[in-house]
């Protein structure tokens, strides 16, 4: 099992590396250099010296080559690089961030399995009912909604005219703040796990261990509850992990619609001012956080599953 | 029963708003940009304003039709050039297998693990707003769906006899791909590009909303909501309505891929990642 989590490990380097690769050389094709967006703002940096003194400064006149160099060598001791707008080192521009994002992914994830689960679950036990046709629709409904548009929808109607929440913002340790995006950012996740459960749930049901229960004369409500949710269980949890993995990505929008200061809104506010480095720095931890949870999934499940080859 | 609603609504759907896009030179009562007049701004829906007029005095319902151009255009031929790279990456990966399945792979990998909407920030940052960015932005980070399932199938198809009859005869090995298997795959590619069309769509609307999109006075889908945000407290029509379209659009096609999806293949159960 420790070789297995080992080689797990081991697995991801090469696409984080490959993920720097190409966000690095995206971003040093840029057309306008940060100077340039400096000078475009009017600020007091028209003359060549100046000019040539930051792009020194920040090793932006170095060969390409040699920047992806230190860059990798600072990584590799967790150094991000330095924000060309605050001048501070990155990583603390993002560690304050991480864990309201992480906050608005867990509650999301909580309020999507609350509702997506028990929904999917009832659907499939009546599979072709009206309520597992109504289910199904407001699954596919979910899928195709534009979160950040539900999301000011709600900021309408909770917070601007029933003044039942706060519009936007963050306080720590405040949940009334994290309702409203929550919702619309577990909106797709719980129409996702409405669908899988379901679809789940009637697999095992068509099962021979099932219908063999049955045969025996185990009751419907016992049959349901040892056999068939221990075996969807898997299923559902590996869904919820993925989703969790992909949710600090889907939440950039969101976290920006309501003024939330995660990862996300920090990846939009220096895409706008050019800070290079904040915005590899940021999107290397967007991967790393799915990464990670991924491969985590991947180990509960060998450790859940037997039946998973380990090796 | 239920297969066959899913196919004839997403397609009414799709078509609608497909006449409406084509048709919106002869149906919109006022040019979407340049009929703005602060004399009639955020006024209710009725009337002269089928759905009311947005902060400049313009007419949304205008707006909208000249907006699922936009939207239309961005979602199909984005996932066009997807489902191109997917299918030209799998089938080659497949075919091929060695050092190149191994780097396709890898590839592959990469492109799932950074969120789409996020690489296509990276890249609209370095490019600028704009149809033309957009098409690329989308168009180069949705593909990996499609190539692992032309990949998988490949796989499956490559030791069939009539691939081996093929290879005996002599075919080239880009005429097999092209003859013997691509139009095996073309199922699942159809249902994935589909369903893709209606994501892209989304990012598009997303992107512009965030202001690195489509560029204002040019009306998309997203920036009119991106608009409209500022004076939902006097006018929410301004928001209600192009999010509704945004929304009818991408089930349309999320429903048509579904549709589709189950009458090709009724055993494929219904996933989405």
């Amino acid at each position: 099992m420790s070789r297995f989590i080992l080689r797990r490990v081991l697995q991801m380097i090469p696409t984080i590396l490959a993920v720097v690769l190409i966000i690095f050389v995206i971003f040093s094709v840029v057309p306008g250099s940060f100077v340039s967006s400096l000078l475009a703002e009017g600020r007091n940096v028209t003359n060549a010296q100046v000019v040539s003194h930051l792009n020194e400064q920040f090793g932006l006149d170095q060969p390409l080559p040699v920047r992806l160099w230190d860059y990798l060598s600072g990584l590799v001791q967790g150094d991000l690089g330095t924000s060309y707008r605050t001048r501070e080192p990155v990583w603390q521009t993002i560690a304050p961030r991480l864990w309201p994002s992480i906050k608005l992914a867990l509650a999301a994830m909580v309020l999507a399995a609350g509702v997506g689960i028990p929904l999917g679950f009832l659907a499939a036990l009546k599979p072709g009912s009206v309520f597992d046709s109504a289910t199904m629709v407001v699954a596919v409904s979910g899928l195709s909604l534009p979160e950040f548009w539900f999301g000011l929808l709600l900021m309408y109607a909770f917070a601007l005219q029933l003044g039942w929440l706060p519009s936007f913002g963050y306080q720590p340790g405040s949940i009334s703040h994290v309702i409203l995006p929550a919702i619309a950012l577990g909106v797709s996740p719980m129409a996702l796990l409405a669908r899988t459960t379901r679809s789940g749930v009637l697999d095992v049901m068509n099962a021979d261990f099932v219908r063999t229960g049955r045969a025996k004369g185990v009751s419907e409500p016992r049959l349901v509850r040892a056999h068939v949710a221990r075996n969807v269980l898997v299923l559902v949890l590996t869904t919820m992990g993925l989703q969790i993995g992909a949710l600090m990505g889907q939440a950039i929008v969101i976290e920006k619609l309501f003024s939330w200061p995660g990862i996300g809104s920090l990846l939009v506010d220096s895409v706008a001012t050019r800070d290079i480095p904040v915005v590899q720095g940021t999107v290397l931890v967007i991967v790393l956080w799915f990464l990670i949870i991924n491969m985590l999934v991947d180990i509960a499940y060998a450790v859940i599953d037997p039946r998973i080859k380990v090796g | 029963m239920q297969l066959r609603f899913n196919l004839t609504l997403g397609a009414a759907l799709v078509i609608a708003v497909l006449l409406g896009a084509l048709t919106a030179g002869w149906i919109a009562p006022f040019d979407p940009v340049m009929d703005a007049d602060l004399m009639s701004s955020e006024l209710p829906p009725g009337g002269e304003y089928l759905l009311g007029t947005d902060g400049q005095g313009r007419d949304i319902w205008s707006r909208i039709l000249y907006g699922a151009r936009v939207s239309l255009a961005v979602g199909v031929i984005s996932q066009i050039i997807n489902s191109c790279i997917g299918t030209a990456l799998g089938i080659s990966a497949g075919y091929f297998g060695g050092w190149w399945d191994d780097l396709v792979n890898g590839l592959t990998n990469v492109m799932l693990a950074i969120p789409s909407l996020v690489f296509a920030l990276a890249i609209m940052a370095v490019l600028g707003p704009g149809l033309a960015s957009l098409l690329i932005a989308l168009g180069l980070t949705n593909w990996s769906w499609t190539c692992r399932i032309a990949r998988s199938s490949t796989l499956s198809l490559k030791s069939q006899g009539f691939v081996q009859a093929a290879k005996t005869a002599g075919f080239s090995d880009l005429n097999i791909m092209r003859t013997q298997i691509l139009p095996n795959i073309l199922g699942p590619v159809l249902v994935i590009g589909t369903l893709g069309i209606g994501t892209a769509i989304l990012a598009e609307a997303a992107l512009s909303f965030l202001g690195i999109g489509i560029k204002p006075p040019q009306p998309s889908w997203g920036n009119m909501l991106s608009d409209a945000r500022e004076l939902i407290r006097a006018a929410p029509w301004a928001a209600i309505f192009p999010g509704l379209a945004i929304f009818v659009t991408v089930l349309g096609f999320n429903l048509l891929g579904d549709g589709l999806r189950d009458r090709l293949d009724p055993h494929m159960r219904t996933r989405k990642a």
